[in-house]
């Protein structure tokens, strides 16, 4: 039927799926990062780092480059080890972290400021379903900048140093793994959540970062006052950090954490108390979309 | 009989301590019903619990067979909902945004696109779907909403105050087209608004609520029928005597009274203009003709000022 026929007409056809209707969200997100050309350069930009530490992989199994520079025995300055794979995923994390208060609130604040929730929830469409639809932006772009480049360098190591080495440290892929993922729920949450109560999206961004910085701040100061470690369960970076030291190394630990996600040494808190404070904040956070994300608000 | 469209059993919503909807029982049967009531009566509550938007804390309610409290996505994708406040996103462009609403409701991808197109033209918004809709116009935002819910081919459409803050032009399109979509026979209605002349216009059944409760539950087509057979008119002329007994024998039931006044009852397939006609032939001018039964107006007053409405 062409476009002008101004007619009403009932739909008979074919519905798509539950499964299709949630990709929709995502999919209309995409074009929308897609317009700007700022979050496209600095999405680009983010693999730099994964391609550099590939062309150290290739170097260290490579010593005629080194001997073609003149530079015999450089290859042993640089150790493909914990510490090489945990500063990866540290770097690629901090990124994550800045996309994330980038894209993550014009998510959901858009669809809140502009009343748009109650058409959304008034289709087969349920609550859970719109923030897994919304959430799925951020674990998708999160995951190819964090785990995939990450499990991309261990196979490449892998596949330079043999099968034995990959045997020998298949705990570094899960930990990759895992350790991203955790990091990613926590941003992604963190995102929707903040951008859901404060409705405005460069606010909300801004909150993101006082989350993480400013709060490790107080805990820092509550650290000085109180002559105690118990401030770092407000500092986020730590809490992961210490959480990803046990996924790479189990408990015989040799590092600290990763840049920007360490544990200092003689600070360590017990490493249930930092899964309980992110397992607590995924809880805060989830309670806070649970009471904002509805199709009408009630006003008691 | 019709099947219920509507059916409430008992419904109750409850918003903390207090009761917003207080058990309603109803069967709504009607091709467009209009829900009427003061602020605050609860006609925004019904519609948001009949979809789904708050819990009922007891009883339940039917939409076209499905209960609404085990049925709930089944019964969102019966509906198209078009909500009394500004709810869009102001950004994307209006049919783009038609289309987002399109593909969540289940439509494919290229119908929801082609079936967005056809929607803003059919609310004559045409050559405007290009453009964002937060530079719209008041009453381009509210066709821009009875688009997004048409789009997906309901059969069951909730209107909420959709003549809010339009001027008069805008008003008549937007009844208009409203009463081209009942006139479809495709979808059912379901009007929510304060203004009666919109209920009056749209809808065959009302339902009003007071308080949480149902005040009065109506017919509007069977008032006008009964309103078409009874009329009190207000004669000068010649000789009322000749006219009565001109009626008498077209088959009317007449009683005269004071100051020309008549009351008459129209037999079943006279029309009106042969009252006129009659008169004419007589020498009798026909000052004033009013329908004597109650209008909505005349229900809706009683209903407010009835000391307890009926649950």
């Amino acid at each position: 039927m062409a476009v002008y026929k101004k007619t009403y007409r009932p739909y008979e056809g074919e519905l798509t799926s539950p499964l299709k209707r949630l990709l929709v969200i995502p999919r209309y997100a995409f074009e929308d990062l897609h317009r700007s050309k700022f979050l496209t350069i600095f999405f680009c930009a983010t693999f730099l780092q994964p391609l550099i530490f590939a062309i150290i992989i290739y170097v260290q199994h490579n010593a005629t480059v080194f001997n073609l520079v003149g530079a015999q025995g450089a290859n042993r300055l640089i150790s493909i080890n914990v510490v090489f794979f945990m500063s990866s995923l540290g770097w690629q994390s901090m990124l994550a972290l800045f996309l994330a208060s980038f894209i993550g609130p014009g998510q959901v604040s858009p669809d809140l400021a502009n009343n748009a929730l109650a058409l959304y929830l008034a289709r087969p469409f349920s609550r859970t379903e719109y923030v897994l639809g919304k959430m799925s932006v951020l674990l998708i772009l999160l995951s190819a900048m964090t785990w995939v480049p990450g499990l991309l360098l261990f196979s490449y190591q892998g596949y330079l140093e043999g099968w034995d080495w990959m045997k020998t440290n298949v705990r570094f892929a899960t930990a990759i793994f895992f350790g991203a993922w955790i990091w990613i729920l926590i941003l992604s949450l963190l995102a929707l959540a903040l951008s859901a109560w404060v409705k405005w999206k460069p606010a909300a961004g801004g909150l993101m970062f006082g989350v993480f910085f400013v709060a490790a701040g107080f805990g820092a100061t509550i650290n000085a006052v109180q002559r105690t470690n118990w401030g770092h369960l407000f500092n986020i970076s730590y809490l992961i950090g210490s959480v990803w030291v046990w996924l790479f190394e189990g408990n015989n630990k040799t590092t600290n954490g990763a840049v920007f996600f360490r544990a200092p040494q003689g600070e360590e808190l017990p490493l249930w108390c930092s899964w309980a404070a992110l397992a607590v904040l995924c809880l805060i956070c989830l309670y806070m979309l649970a009471r904002k994300i509805r199709g009408t608000e009630v006003v008691k | 009989m019709d099947s219920a469209v509507i059916e409430l059993d008992g419904l109750e919503v409850r918003f903390g301590n207090r009761a917003i909807l207080k058990k309603l029982k109803a069967s709504l049967t009607g091709r467009s019903i209009g829900l009427l009531g003061p602020n605050g009566a609860g006609k925004s509550t019904l519609l948001n619990t009949l979809l789904g938007f708050h819990k009922p804390s007891s009883g339940t309610a039917r939409i076209l067979g499905r209960d609404i409290r085990t049925h709930a996505r089944e019964v969102r994708s019966l509906i198209g909902y078009m909500p009394e406040n500004d709810s869009f996103i102001a950004s994307m462009s209006g049919v783009r945004f038609v289309r987002l609403m399109a593909e969540l409701a289940g439509l494919p991808r290229e119908h929801a696109l082609e079936r967005a197109h056809e929607a803003f033209f059919y609310v004559g918004l045409g050559e405007v779907r290009y453009r964002a809709l937060g530079t719209y116009s008041l009453g381009m935002k509210q066709s821009a909403k009875l688009a997004q819910a048409i789009a997906h081919g309901p059969k069951l459409l909730f209107l909420d105050e959709p003549t809010n803050g339009l001027d008069p032009p805008a008003r008549t399109r937007m009844i208009q087209l409203i009463q081209e979509i009942r006139d479809r026979g495709d979808l059912h209605l379901i009007l929510s608004s304060h203004l009666l002349r919109d209920v009056e216009e749209c809808c065959d059944q009302v339902l009003i609520l007071k308080d949480g409760n149902i005040a009065a539950f109506c017919n509007l087509e069977e008032e006008r029928r009964a309103n078409r057979r009874f009329l009190e008119i207000e004669t000068r002329g010649s000789n009322n005597g000749d006219f009565l007994d001109a009626m008498e024998k077209l088959g009317c039931e007449t009683a005269q009274g004071a100051q020309g006044r008549i009351k008459l009852i129209l037999p079943d397939g006279l029309e009106v203009r042969r009252l006129y006609e009659v008169a004419a032939q007589q020498n009798v001018q026909i000052r004033r003709l009013n329908h004597k039964r109650d209008s909505l107006e005349d229900i809706f007053l009683k209903a407010m000022e009835a000391p307890d409405a009926r649950s």
